[in-house]
């Protein structure tokens, strides 16, 4: 006899709850964290590297990096400052909120004040999953080409935050900052923007000063 | 990849249900997707019957009921859809701002056992 069974969950709803846990761990830790997530070789690491080498003699920073394979990712952010996590996904192509809990127990949270997970560098799937970080930053970069909000609107819709990294390469690369700029509007008004290069310092700035008032107001508040 | 991590998510969640309802068998699963949501049914499928053998869900048939995108408009105030698959401004107004009323779910409503 076949019954029909009421579930009515959602597919994801183990990770999320897990997420809300974890935001609650950081929270207790006064620590501010942030998901930065991008396409491969959009410079997820380099903008870590630009971020210690300003803010790591001023607040202690734990880099939790997502990888495939390899610690190439932890060991950059370990040379720059930071105390560093590899977490290798083994395959899957994003970070979950359970291999982020496995790799905060390898950090005293109590003894920093910012977290930057790298996620796996991907612009489809690390949308999906919720970590329970404060904010979720993407990374575009100009040799991407203009056209990535339109393609990968699930990404741009849900972000708090967009660097737009490698502005020193507009004069060599058919990239319409308007045309970007128009799809991103659309997809995500009025949200936070840092252009900047992380090659040549120009922008990073504005993004630290923006960093900066985040960590701080965790620590008051 | 990520539909590995979904499909093991949905055996998880059925096998679950399953048990509480002391099912020997789970027969049909009725998955409810939106259009904004990036799953793909084929993929999903695929792993199912890889990940699902000598568990309560082997040989379950997976029913997937896609909901279509809609969004009001913030400019006027009608609603409008995916044009060809594709995010547009407004066709009425051309307004860029506008809400999703549906098209993100994303879960297992119901099962069938015995």
């Amino acid at each position: 006899m076949v019954k029909n069974v009421s579930v009515v969950e959602k597919i994801l709803s183990a990770n999320d709850q897990l997420a809300v846990e974890i935001r609650q761990q950081l929270d207790n830790s006064s620590i501010f964290s942030m998901n930065l997530m991008a396409s491969p070789g959009a410079g997820k690491t380099s903008l870590i590297e630009r971020t210690l080498h300003k803010l790591a003699a001023l607040y202690e920073i734990a880099v939790i990096d997502g990888d495939v394979a390899t610690s190439i990712d932890a060991d950059r952010a370990a040379k720059a400052g930071a105390t560093a996590v590899q977490i290798n996904t083994g395959g899957q192509c994003h970070i979950d909120a359970n291999m982020l809990r496995i790799a905060l127990n390898e950090l005293d949270l109590e003894n920093f004040d910012l977290l930057l997970v790298e996620n796996v560098g991907n612009l489809i799937c690390p949308a999906s999953f919720q970590l329970g970080t404060h904010k979720n930053i993407l990374i575009a970069s100009i040799p991407e080409g203009d056209d990535k909000p339109y393609k990968y609107p699930a990404m741009y819709q849900d972000v708090d935050a967009l660097i737009i990294n490698k502005i020193d390469l507009l004069p060599y690369v058919d990239f319409d900052m308007a045309y970007f700029e128009k799809g991103v509007q659309f997809l995500n008004p009025n949200l936070v923007t840092f252009p900047l290069s992380c090659r040549t310092g120009e922008g990073i700035q504005a993004w630290i000063s923006w960093l900066t008032g985040l960590i701080k107001n965790t620590k008051t508040t | 990849m990520h539909e590995l991590a979904i499909t093991e998510q949905i055996a998880k969640i059925a096998n679950k249900h399953g048990e509480k309802n002391k099912a020997s068998k789970i027969t049909d699963l009725y998955l409810v997707i939106g259009e904004l949501s990036t799953v793909i049914d084929d993929s999903v499928q695929f792993y199912w019957d890889l990940i699902t053998e000598n568990t309560l869900c082997e040989g379950a048939k997976l029913h997937f009921k896609r909901i279509p995108a809609v969004f009001r408009c913030n400019g006027c105030n009608k609603e409008y859809n995916l044009v060809q698959g594709e995010l547009t401004p407004c066709p009425h107004c051309q307004s860029t701002s506008m809400d999703i009323l549906q098209g993100k779910e994303f879960h297992l409503d119901s099962i069938n056992i015995i």
